[in-house]
């Protein structure tokens, strides 16, 4: 049996584990064999916490054993956090050279949570170096290939994230969304990814990019895992004042799956040029599928989402150049060796430690946030914020839910899009707008466009988090697209 | 200072809140403590961590800016500043730009010569002190490396800026002095200049006398105390001054006060002014606040200085100066009034005049600030209440003070210590005068003659023998007594 644990969901491992059918060090050591036997093809982890998984393991086995009922909804289940997100003893660098080393003294909220819950942090995922990139190459460290085609990528930021739950390696990772970095690596690798409502996870000890877009998420292989993740990780916070203190409604799946009573518009914004045929075609599945399922299905405009792209750069990167600032090399991380003065060091530890997507995005942010060009760009971006935000409001009040691709087209080659970052930055088009509104969206499996994993995109109201899950599930039930795994599974690397 | 001229000055003046704890995390704010013992990774700056706004800071920013009279905003925000610095662990400062908590308030001085004069003041928005260096060497060039000491990064601090309305040294100094007293009374800052929780920039320019545009104007930082804020503007309206006079040509720039030296030299000019990319905080909500919460405030906000002046001067009749030198601090106005309390209001004249003539005199000797005043209120009633009875006399009372003073104990205990009661026995007095008037024959002769000032050398006489203790006016009745039978042997 524990030979095979790497196939089980994170709910049938819990269930194993209460259950005295497996310990929580087989299940560990199990995870670590899948993780040796394929990450020298897929490269998802930048640390792997073997003594300490297994120190935890023993302890859950310890509790276990004396009879503890209080063990936790993820109790015995391995999981990937991203490297943005802080963990006390296990580093975290955000795939930079300027954090390399880095242990924070501190765990990040979710992490307290998690570990409250009864889950076991394998490790740290890798990622596009600060959660910038879209396909995972800007890691400072390697980059993660896709299990599906290890020649392509796994879609980023959650880079590793993704991988590690596609391979195999995890049943359940931690990744975090500014405007895509769940739902596109999801996409790209096959697995459900959730960009919950902002406000309703805590980013304290998230490594900020972009403040008032970041947030933090569950991805797993199928619905129900990524709803028991979500529940343990959501919730009121006082040390993030942009928590909204929230708690989500428990959740159950079961029944018939239908999607009665409910109006899903589609945008058809979302449908037009640039989107590859293959992607289409699957989304047009996707929805008579919803509307089988009971759903009433409209197209529906959403006229703001040409603007988006635009208006999130201007946005994330004016953030990103200031939350950036406290790399500096005074307190923690790299310092550049010894030079002339603290302007100096500054340069110097920057130029060194950033890699040039990460430097990229900062110079850009500084350009926008400048005297005399704070109202062409910052402020006219705000607008279109606003006009995003007015565009989903308005067609809430019709529709329960908005379906769209997660991505306009699927994994791309490793190396492909690495120099031409403007064709990289539309590739988040379907995404973008979700965040600039602060909406829930989940990325659900909807089957493969020439061998490769193709994503659909439900987004709800604010905090109707719970109910896309319903809907995913619903949807999911009578697909099983969520079953596939790719080769890499059965072969331990191809 | 030329009249052709007209020197036009502003101030922001920041100010260190006393809150228990910083204003992003729950660190002690607390001057003095061990460096870097009161951080957190909120106030270092670590990754991930997030600021979470101390209401009490809100709170205190609105008190200030109610009991300088301003207006309070009902929706404001927090903004970032950002800049690269070595004590600004996350490399942008929480600050407020264009929404500041309290807007057009204003401040009345009173000068010299009894006019009074209106300063308004602009805006007063919360923002975060950032830490301190310390420079291995004479000064931050010559340093080979420096200590970043973060206890103070995160303090709250309010900023308050003045409209130009300032038009010398003196009306700054007492502008400032103004300023200091009120945000005292309101209890927002103890406003230690030597210790940092006050800190002024000038903005000076000088126009020809009518004018109504403004000149070229000069910022100068780091004036760390009232007279350093008084001599730096002297110094800048002669540079200017001189300049314009010579036809020269002034430059808009930032200049460093050196205080040891009595100059300032130029920090940076115009073109190098820093851009600071101000933009709403993305880590914190809009602040709102309500109605209720700013009268909730209000009320709560002690009789202010120029309110208890007005007081003092009705109910006790003091005058102008006696009032004005007793609401110049909160500790020295509550004591006064203590002291009323205690000994009514009939002996408020007495109490104000023990309290500037004697009590200031040793505290000023002393070297003692407002709040190591050496005497209690009941310390001093206690006193007066022995003049009253006529235990002691006020020549005695002056001793008793200091002894007060000196030893902490009451008067009725060095009086009885001492034996400095009045002497009063009318069988002991007159002994003594008789004996006086007998030794000094010549005195005897001059009082006989007419000079009317030869009973009051006598009565000195009684008073040394006797150690000051002598009742005045007994002593005088029984010198002329012992005098008139002298005179009939």
């Amino acid at each position: 049996m524990s030979g095979m644990t790497h196939k089980l969901s994170a709910a049938r491992l819990n269930r194993l584990f209460l259950a005295g059918e497996l310990s929580a060090v087989e299940i560990a050591e199990s995870a670590l064999s899948r993780i040796a036997q394929v990450e020298p093809a897929v490269g998802a982890f930048l640390h792997v916490a073997e003594e300490h998984v297994i120190e935890r393991a023993k302890k859950l086995d310890a509790r276990r054993k004396a009879g503890d009922t209080e063990l936790g909804p993820l109790a015995g289940v391995p999981i990937a956090v991203k490297d943005n997100i802080c963990t006390c003893g296990m580093p975290t660098t955000c795939a930079s050279r300027i954090l390399e080393g880095y242990v924070s003294p501190y765990d990040a909220t979710v992490v307290e949570r998690l570990r409250a819950s009864g889950a076991m942090i394998i490790g740290k995922a890798n990622m596009d170096e600060f959660a910038m990139g879209s396909s995972g190459e800007t890691s400072a460290f390697h980059v993660t290939r896709n299990p599906w085609d290890l020649e392509r990528v796994p879609g980023g930021s959650s880079s590793g994230s993704a991988a590690a739950v596609a391979a195999g390696e995890v049943p359940l990772a931690l990744g975090t969304d500014t405007g895509g970095s769940i739902r596109q690596p999801a996409a790209f690798t096959g697995i459900v990814g959730l960009k919950p409502t902002y406000g309703y996870v805590s980013r304290y000890g998230v490594v900020a990019f972009a403040s008032s877009l970041d947030q933090v998420g569950p991805m797993g292989r199928d619905v129900e895992d990524v709803a028991r993740l979500f529940e343990v990780i959501a919730g009121p916070d006082r040390r993030d004042a942009t928590n909204a203190g929230r708690t989500p409604p428990a959740l159950k799946f079961g029944g018939d799956p239908s999607l009665t009573g409910l109006r899903i518009g589609v945008p058809k914004e979302f449908f037009g040029e640039g989107i590859d045929a293959g992607v289409k075609a699957r989304l047009q599945e996707a929805i008579a599928q919803l509307a089988a399922l009971g759903a009433e299905v409209e197209e529906c405009s959403l006229p703001a989402t040409e603007y988006a792209l635009h208006a999130y750069y201007v946005l994330a990167l004016a953030e990103a150049s200031s939350n950036l600032a406290r790399f500096d090399g005074v307190r923690f991380g790299y310092r550049a060796a010894q030079s002339g003065g603290l302007n100096d060091m500054y340069s110097k530890t920057r130029a060194e430690g950033f890699g040039s997507e990460v430097k990229r995005r900062i110079m850009l942010g500084t350009y926008v946030l400048s005297a005399g060009h704070y109202d062409a760009y910052y402020r006219k971006a705000q607008q279109v914020r606003t006009l995003v935000i007015r565009d989903f409001a308005r067609a809430f009040e019709r529709y329960d839910a908005v379906v769209t691709p997660t991505t306009p087209f699927t994994a791309w080659r490793i190396g492909e899009k690495i120099n031409d970052p403007v064709s990289m930055y539309l590739g988040d088009i379907c995404t973008i707008p979700v965040n600039l509104a602060g909406l829930p969206a989940i990325s659900v499996p909807c089957g493969f466009a020439d061998g490769l994993p193709v994503g659909m995109q439900l987004i709800g109201k604010h905090f109707a988090d719970a109910q896309l899950l319903q809907m995913a599930w619903a949807y999911q039930k009578v697909t099983k697209h969520h079953e596939a795994r790719p080769a890499l599974t059965e072969e331990g690397g191809r | 200072m030329s009249t052709r001229w007209e020197t036009v000055i502003g101030l922001e003046v920041h100010v260190e809140l006393s809150t228990e704890t910083k204003v992003w995390c729950s660190c002690k704010n607390e001057f003095g403590a061990e460096p870097n013992t009161n951080v957190c990774p909120v106030c270092l700056a670590l990754p991930g961590s997030l600021p979470v706004l101390n209401v009490k800071a809100v709170e205190y920013t609105i008190r200030a800016g109610l009991a300088l009279n301003c207006q309070i905003r009902r929706h404001s925000k927090f903004d970032r500043k950002n800049y690269f610095y070595a004590d600004l662990p996350a490399g942008y400062q929480i600050s407020q730009y264009d929404l500041p908590l309290c807007y057009d308030g204003y401040v009345d001085i009173t000068k010299k010569d009894g006019t009074t004069r209106r300063i308004r003041i602009q805006r007063i928005h919360l923002e975060t002190d950032a830490g301190k260096l310390l420079h291995a060497g004479d000064d931050v060039t010559a340093a080979n490396y420096s200590l970043v000491d973060l206890n103070r990064a995160g303090v709250p601090l309010i900023e308050i800026v003045t409209e130009p309305d300032l038009r010398s040294a003196e009306e700054a100094g007492l502008f400032l002095e103004k300023l200091r007293s009120i945000l005292k009374y309101s209890g927002v800052s103890d406003v230690k200049m030597e210790e940092g929780s006050m800190r002024c920039d000038v903005n000076l320019s000088v126009r020809p006398a009518g004018s109504s545009e403004f000149g070229v104007r000069t910022e100068l930082k780091n004036v760390n105390s009232f007279s350093a804020v008084m001599r730096g503007i002297e110094y800048e309206e002669k540079r200017h001054i001189r300049t314009l006079e010579e036809g020269g040509q002034l430059e808009q720039e930032t200049r460093s006060w050196r205080d040891a030296q009595g100059i300032s030299v130029l920090l940076r000019s115009k073109e190098d002014a820093e851009d600071y990319r101000y933009f709403p905080e993305p880590d914190l909500p809009p602040l709102e606040v309500s109605e209720e919460e700013i009268e909730r405030i209000r009320a709560t906000l002690p009789e202010l200085p120029d309110a208890l002046m007005q007081r003092l001067m009705a109910e006790y009749g003091l005058s102008a100066y006696d009032a004005s030198v007793i609401v110049a601090e909160r500790e020295y106005a509550q004591w006064f009034l203590h002291a009323v309390e205690l000994a009514g209001a009939d002996q408020a004249k007495a109490v104000a005049n023990w309290q500037i003539n004697e009590l200031y005199r040793v505290m000023n000797e002393k070297g003692l600030g407002p709040d190591q005043i050496p005497v209690t209120p009941e310390q001093l009633v206690g006193m007066l209440k022995l003049i009253d009875k006529g235990t002691i006399t006020g020549k005695i009372a002056k001793t008793v003070f200091d002894k007060m003073v000196e030893t902490g104990k009451d008067a009725e205990t060095i009086v009885k210590e001492e034996g400095l009661t009045q002497v009063a026995d009318e069988g002991e007095l007159l002994a003594i005068a008789r004996e006086v008037v007998a030794a000094n024959p010549k005195v005897f002769e001059d009082w006989k003659a007419g000079k009317q000032s030869a009973a009051q050398w006598f009565v000195g006489q009684i008073m040394k023998r006797t150690r000051g203790r002598a009742n005045p006016q007994l002593a005088l009745k029984l010198v002329t007594q012992a005098l008139e039978e002298h005179a009939r042997k």
